[in-house]
């Protein structure tokens, strides 16, 4: 599990990758969820995940939210250390200060949402501007507000979560995590939740993301054609590894392994 | 039957009435200070020290398992063997307070954990500090579902005032005891205390639940 590995107290690179797993390891107890990752994204890059359950795809994304500890490896965001940090030219675990500091660069949305339910959609918005970067709240609301506009959420602004769709609760947490303007985002499976009929109100919204924003995105999907459409790469996860990776048309076209041909075509009877 | 006098009831009520008002006042500041500490206890059983976790969690333990007298006499009569001389009402919103914050404790921390583990995922994702987390999301949604805890225990605090009589707090069983040894009539202070009692706690819970319902519907729940 604990292989030492000698990683770099700084990945250079012109540029480097936004996102660099090193020999990442994650386990619970004696269970294994991902065994040794290596994945690199580039800036700008879209990268779907997809892969059955249970095969740490989520982990991933837990993962470099800081939402998990790994027990292996260094994650790298934008070329500098983010689950470790350097002392003596050494790397060491990150301290609570670290992790606040390099988070800035990443934002997540869940399966749930999780809005603040006590927080009206624009307050959900400005939280994290006002509170957390010491935005004055006039071009906080002006930010937040813009970010609604852009979602199609703007003339709910003023209500609370409780009365809003899980589709306009899922477009109001993708506001509020580009309100803190962060260099990569992750989609943790964000329409996993909702009926059927508001799915594409989402997947709406990501695909502006994608077409107008240079953003780097990592995300958990089950919607495969969703993921074909606007991924620049697939991966392909099995057992707590990549099995398989590369552009969606093959991926989706052509796979090579016979893992990823069976999953894929699992998935298509289902539908 | 009954030897009733409104004479005497009269002639007594103005002393009464100012012992209602100290035992108001020990109720209401007994509260304020099991209000905060309790906050206190709560938070600290979930900090970050294991240590300082283990300590309140025995602290608190340990005065939910004893007679709230008991704690009354120690805190007033024990105290200045070791130098510490308080005052009556100093002694008893001490104790009270104390006594009251380990129950509010454990209100507190039933409130903070029915808290849904995806609210403080946001908030990281946020990369809010852990204090921001409790202050702007974690502690508004748990006052709730504490409310309903926080009002029994300000009919409770209230309740247990009496026992401060027993170190010379003038509040209204004190003050009733005095007034009865003094005339040697005891039926009239007694039955008072006990209607000024019912007096007020029966409109406080009351009062409580509509705050409940306020509170609720303000935090848009």
């Amino acid at each position: 599990m604990t292989q030492s590995f000698d990683h770099p107290l700084e990945i250079t690179g012109t540029p480097p990758p936004m996102v660099s797993f090193r020999n990442v390891c994650k386990a619970y107890g004696s269970l294994v969820v991902l065994d040794n990752l290596n994945l690199d994204i580039n800036a700008g890059e879209m990268v779907s995940i997809i892969g059955p359950s249970g095969s740490g795809k989520t982990t991933v994304l837990r993962m470099l939210m800081t939402l998990e500890q790994i027990n292996g490896g260094v994650i790298y965001v934008d070329g500098k250390p983010l689950t470790h940090m350097p002392k003596h030219g050494k790397l060491v675990p990150a301290n609570q200060r670290h992790l606040r500091q390099r988070r800035v660069d990443i934002g997540m949305c869940f399966q749930h949402f999780n809005l603040f339910p006590h927080m009206t959609a624009l307050e959900n918005c400005m939280e994290g501007p006002v509170q957390v970067l010491g935005m004055r709240k006039p071009e906080a609301r002006a930010r937040c507000e813009e970010l609604l506009e852009m979602v199609g959420m703007i003339d709910k602004k003023d209500q609370h979560p409780s009365r809003l769709s899980g589709g306009q609760q899922q477009r109001v947490a993708i506001a509020r995590a580009l309100a803190m303007r962060p260099k990569v985002m992750l989609f943790d499976e964000v329409t996993s939740a909702l009926d059927p009929e508001v799915i594409g109100e989402v997947t709406e919204v990501i695909r502006k993301l994608v077409s107008e924003h240079n953003l780097t995105m990592l995300m958990v999907t089950h919607q495969m054609g969703f993921a074909r459409d606007i991924s620049d790469r697939v991966c392909f996860f099995y057992g707590g590894k990549i099995e398989e990776q590369g552009p969606p048309s093959q991926i989706f076209g052509n796979p090579e392994r016979e893992r990823t041909q069976q999953f894929l075509s699992a998935v298509r009877e289902a539908i | 039957m009954f030897d009733w006098k409104w004479d005497f009831v009269w002639e007594i009520m103005p002393r009464l009435l100012v012992a209602t008002g100290n035992t108001l006042l020990a109720a209401g500041a007994g509260y304020a200070i099991a209000i905060v500490l309790g906050l206190v206890f709560a938070l600290a059983q979930r900090g970050p020290s294991r240590l300082l976790a283990f300590v309140v969690r025995e602290l608190v333990e340990f005065i939910r398992s004893t007679p709230l007298l008991l704690q009354v006499f120690f805190v007033f009569f024990v105290g200045p063997q070791f130098g510490i001389r308080l005052s009556p009402w100093t002694s008893g919103m001490i104790a009270i307070g104390l006594h009251y914050a380990c129950y509010l404790s454990e209100v507190y921390r039933g409130g903070i954990e029915s808290v849904p583990r995806g609210q403080w995922e946001a908030s990281t994702a946020l990369n809010m500090s852990t204090i921001q987390t409790y202050r702007r999301v974690i502690i508004p949604q748990a006052i709730p579902s504490s409310l309903t805890g926080m009002g029994n225990y300000l009919v409770g605090i209230f309740k247990d005032t009496p026992m401060l009589s027993v170190i010379g707090v003038a509040e209204l069983v004190h003050t009733a005891n005095a007034i009865g040894s003094e005339h040697y009539r005891f039926l009239e202070p007694l039955t008072l205390v006990g209607l000024i009692f019912l007096a007020i706690s029966l409109p406080a819970a009351g009062l409580i639940r509509l705050l409940e319902g306020y509170v609720r519907r303000k935090l848009g729940m």
